[in-house]
């Protein structure tokens, strides 16, 4: 996925810059108050596993294999702000060390295997673990977040390939092809890291971030009985609102701001569905008339509007299934 | 990617290029990279000329052809990648061996070749000129958020560590007759994950206590710092000068 | 008394209690053992003698000098911890750095502070790897290195968590040469009971939470009994010498 030099024109370069920029910044500001003093030495060593993570490959289909990103992971183990600080020096050191990335390419890279995973998995993740507070739902929430992330990148790189990309391909067809390929994928990822996650819950839940306030409260054995001192809080519950206004505002920049550069370029847009090659066709049939399929065009829908309403639909299949699982739950207790 | 013996992606020398301060190595070669892909397609030539101040930078440098070949594997799933673009590209078709390809896909392609290899060489290059220590200072010299560049700092020290007990954990899966063939062996290697988080993590703690131990109170120390003069800057400066002059030039 | 513990008790947060009222002193210039089973306590009082766990009871004194929230500065300059994994210790990317950062914490800085690296990697042999990242150095030399962090910031107490642990034969003796040629205060926490005896004149046994005896570390090796009581062996083979010799 490391996308290298030449793969976008310039403007969309700077731009996917400018967001990768400002999404760190933000990320180095909230991650400092969460880890204090700290920060370096921890989220150095989780940059590291991250790095050792990516080397694990796994089959995926006949011939190909794909190895995790880690970004969903790094989510919910570490919370989102240090995961994006994390796989941005993950990518940063790729980039510089081992040329395994272009170096113009770094904002692209940045902001859709950094920013964009972190905040789709770390939403998809909080959406189904507020519902249903239980280790199942952790476990489940890592999975569906996983498995959410790496195709809405996949598609976020398309809609960025349709504003800049330097390739003549039909913008539907990169976004189907993405999109099945990395659903695939996506199972994989969520295996690993839905597997990962629980098997850190087993030994030590208190380092999965994801995983706080499920601590039992303290009880004071006393003469008159057993009583409960404090009650745990949810220490989740304000940092969310401001995260996910911040991951709105990425979103926005990426569907809306960056997308005005598109007039500029005719490459993506413009070219639509007269004469597809085969993997248009393949798209066909997957999403035939669906207004989305072809990204934005079809329809008549904007390439903006449609990755907002991509943005909506997932999050939308995050809250059924959470409320599924509280469902169940209610059922049981 | 490298198997993470990122000592083996440096080359020791003593040449003008090794003694270039990062920072300015570090300017040079993204000003490089970005004259590269802002350059049109169609100018054949002028890509041949970024080649040859490649290679010329190498010769300085000492860099053989062969250490710069065996490391550009790093591009390959993207080239894999620009070769099915005329396949799959579209307009105007030419048929080639008996293959429909699309004109524009064609360019589009070497677009996509021509820029990227330029540009996996002069990381390439960046990197086997410049430690990996100093390519940390010279970011922080160049203004990157001091946290940035001490998380790159400590990430770098623990890479082989870490790296290292990765492929421990990998020995002995193996060792029992354990093989990754198709996504049910998946949970094994999540498992391994796991444990390899808890201890990266819990590293992470001791590294925080061994600093508290040694008087640390949020600020690292400012150790080394290495400064560039204006010839220096110059010096490194010739590189995306050049290429910029062949763009515009030719 | 450069170091003075009294009535040290402590409860982890989730409520394991593994310090039970340990008292000891130890006065300038003495190189003393403490040896103690797998889950005596050994790591947590060590970690309160730099202020990185605080005590639940008692108090810990550096040379006069109480363990608290406004005394730590001082009390973690005067007190040099070398930890069991010399990865852990080393955590800057040269052998230089590594050294220079705990005085360079301290304020110390550019010739000066040349001047403590230099002294500090000569003291322990390692000088000619000042320029090296860590993990280019055998088990051996970055252990030696990790002391070396620690003699830089001129403590007035070397504690050693382990220092034998890991190490080749010659290592191990390298090592001790260099601890014994050591003009400062020690205290080495191992369960390696000859090179306990070999380095230091008294030892401590500290055993569920508390100091279970002190004494001449000659006459604790020899008391089989003590030792059984207290799950520590002696190597196969090995005999107290004669004393005298």
């Amino acid at each position: 996925m490391h996308v290298p030099d030449g793969f976008f024109t310039a403007t969309v370069s700077i731009g996917a810059a400018v967001v990768a920029a400002a999404g760190v910044g933000v990320a180095l500001r909230r991650a400092k108050q969460e880890l204090d003093d700290r920060t370096a030495p921890m989220a150095g060593l989780v940059a590291a596993f991250i790095f050792a993570v990516q080397m694990l490959n796994f089959p995926v289909a006949a011939g190909t294999s794909g190895h995790l990103l880690g970004g969903a992971l790094a989510a919910i183990l570490v919370g989102p702000y240090t995961a994006v600080l994390c796989v941005a020096v993950v990518l940063l050191v790729q980039g510089f060390f081992f040329a395994d990335g272009g170096l113009t390419a770094l904002g692209v890279n940045i902001t859709l295997m950094g920013i964009v995973t972190a905040a789709v998995a770390w939403g998809v993740f909080r959406l189904i673990t507020r519902v249903a507070r239980n280790r199942a739902a952790i476990v489940a929430g890592s999975f569906v977040a996983a498995l959410v992330s790496v195709p809405v990148a996949a598609l976020a790189f398309a809609v960025l390939f349709a504003i800049g990309g330097t390739a003549p391909i039909d913008a539907g067809s990169v976004a189907a092809a993405m999109g099945g390929v990395h659903v695939l994928i996506g199972i994989g990822e969520g295996l690993i890291t839905a597997v990962t996650v629980s098997s850190v819950l087993a030994v030590r839940p208190d380092l999965v971030y994801g995983a706080r306030g499920l601590a039992k409260p303290l009880v004071l054995r006393t003469a008159t009985g057993e009583q409960v001192v404090t009650a745990p809080e949810e220490p989740q519950a304000k940092p969310i609102r401001p995260f996910l206004v911040g991951a709105g505002i990425v979103s926005l920049l990426l569907a809306g701001v960056v997308s005005f550069f598109a007039s500029g370029s005719p490459d993506g847009l413009e070219r639509v569905a007269e004469d597809k090659g085969f993997l248009g066709q393949a798209g066909d049939h997957l999403f035939g008339g669906f207004a989305l399929a072809d990204y934005g065009d079809v329809g008549g829908i904007p390439v903006g509007v449609a990755g907002v309403i991509g943005v909506l639909i997932t999050l939308a299949v995050g809250l059924g299934i959470g409320y599924a699982l509280r469902r169940r739950r209610k059922v049981t207790t | 990617m490298g198997a993470g013996h990122h000592h083996q992606l440096f080359r020791a020398g003593d040449t003008v290029v090794h003694r270039l301060p990062p920072q300015c190595k570090l300017v040079a070669v993204v000003a490089f990279a970005v004259v590269v892909v802002a350059t049109p397609r169609e100018r054949f030539w002028v890509f041949g000329g970024y080649l040859l101040l490649l290679a010329a930078v190498a010769a300085v440098a000492r860099v053989p052809a062969r250490f710069v070949l065996r490391r550009m594997v790093v591009e390959l799933p993207f080239v894999l990648f620009a070769f099915a673009i005329p396949v799959i590209g579209l307009g105007e078709r030419v048929t080639f061996w008996g293959i429909s390809l699309s004109v524009d896909g064609l360019w589009a392609s070497w677009n996509i070749l021509a820029k990227a290899t330029l540009g996996v060489i002069a990381s390439i290059l960046l990197a086997a000129t410049t430690e990996p220590r100093a390519m940390l200072l010279g970011a922080q010299r160049l203004r990157m958020p001091q946290l940035l560049v001490q998380i790159a700092t400590f990430m770098l020290r623990y890479l082989d560590v870490v790296l290292d007990a990765m492929r421990r954990m990998k020995v002995a899966r193996e060792s029992r007759g354990f093989q990754a063939r198709n996504l049910r062996q998946a949970p094994v290697l999540a498992k391994s994950a796991g444990a390899l988080f808890i201890r990266s993590y819990e590293r992470g703690e001791r590294v925080h206590l061994a600093m508290l131990s040694r008087g640390y109170t949020g600020t690292m120390p400012i150790y080394r710092e290495i400064s560039a003069d204006v010839g220096q800057w110059l010096t490194a400066a010739a590189l995306p000068v050049a290429a910029a002059a062949v763009l515009f030039l030719s | 008394m450069t170091l003075e513990v009294r009535d040290l008790a402590y409860a982890y947060p989730d409520g394991t209690q593994a310090l039970f009222g340990v008292n000891l002193t130890i006065a300038r210039g003495e190189r003393v053992a403490l040896l103690g089973p797998n889950g005596a306590g050994k790591t947590t009082l060590v970690m309160h003698l730099n202020g990185i766990l605080t005590a639940g009871h008692g108090l810990v004194r550096v040379a006069g000098l109480q363990v608290g929230k406004e005394t730590m500065g001082e009390i973690r300059r005067r007190v040099g911890l070398v930890f069991q994994d010399p990865d852990d210790q080393l955590f800057m990317p040269t052998v230089r750095e590594d050294v220079a950062f705990g005085p360079a914490n301290l304020g110390v800085r550019g010739a000066e502070l040349d001047r403590r690296v230099a002294e500090a990697l000569d003291r322990v042999g390692m000088r000619d790897a000042i320029d090296r990242p860590p993990h280019h150095l055998s088990f051996g030399q970055r252990r030696r290195v990790a002391v070396a962090t620690v003699l830089a910031m001129d403590p007035e107490i070397l504690v050693l968590d382990e220092p034998s642990s890991n190490l080749d034969p010659a290592s191990r003796r390298e090592l001790a040469e260099i601890l014994k040629n050591l003009d400062v205060t020690v205290l080495m926490v191992t369960h390696d009971l000859p090179y306990a005896l070999e380095l230091c004149e008294r030892a401590l046994i500290l055993s569920d939470g508390v100091i279970a005896a002190d004494g001449p570390t000659r006459d604790l090796l020899a008391d089989e009994a003590l030792l059984t009581a207290h799950r520590l062996e002696l190597p196969y083979g090995f005999a107290i010498p004669a004393s005298g010799t």
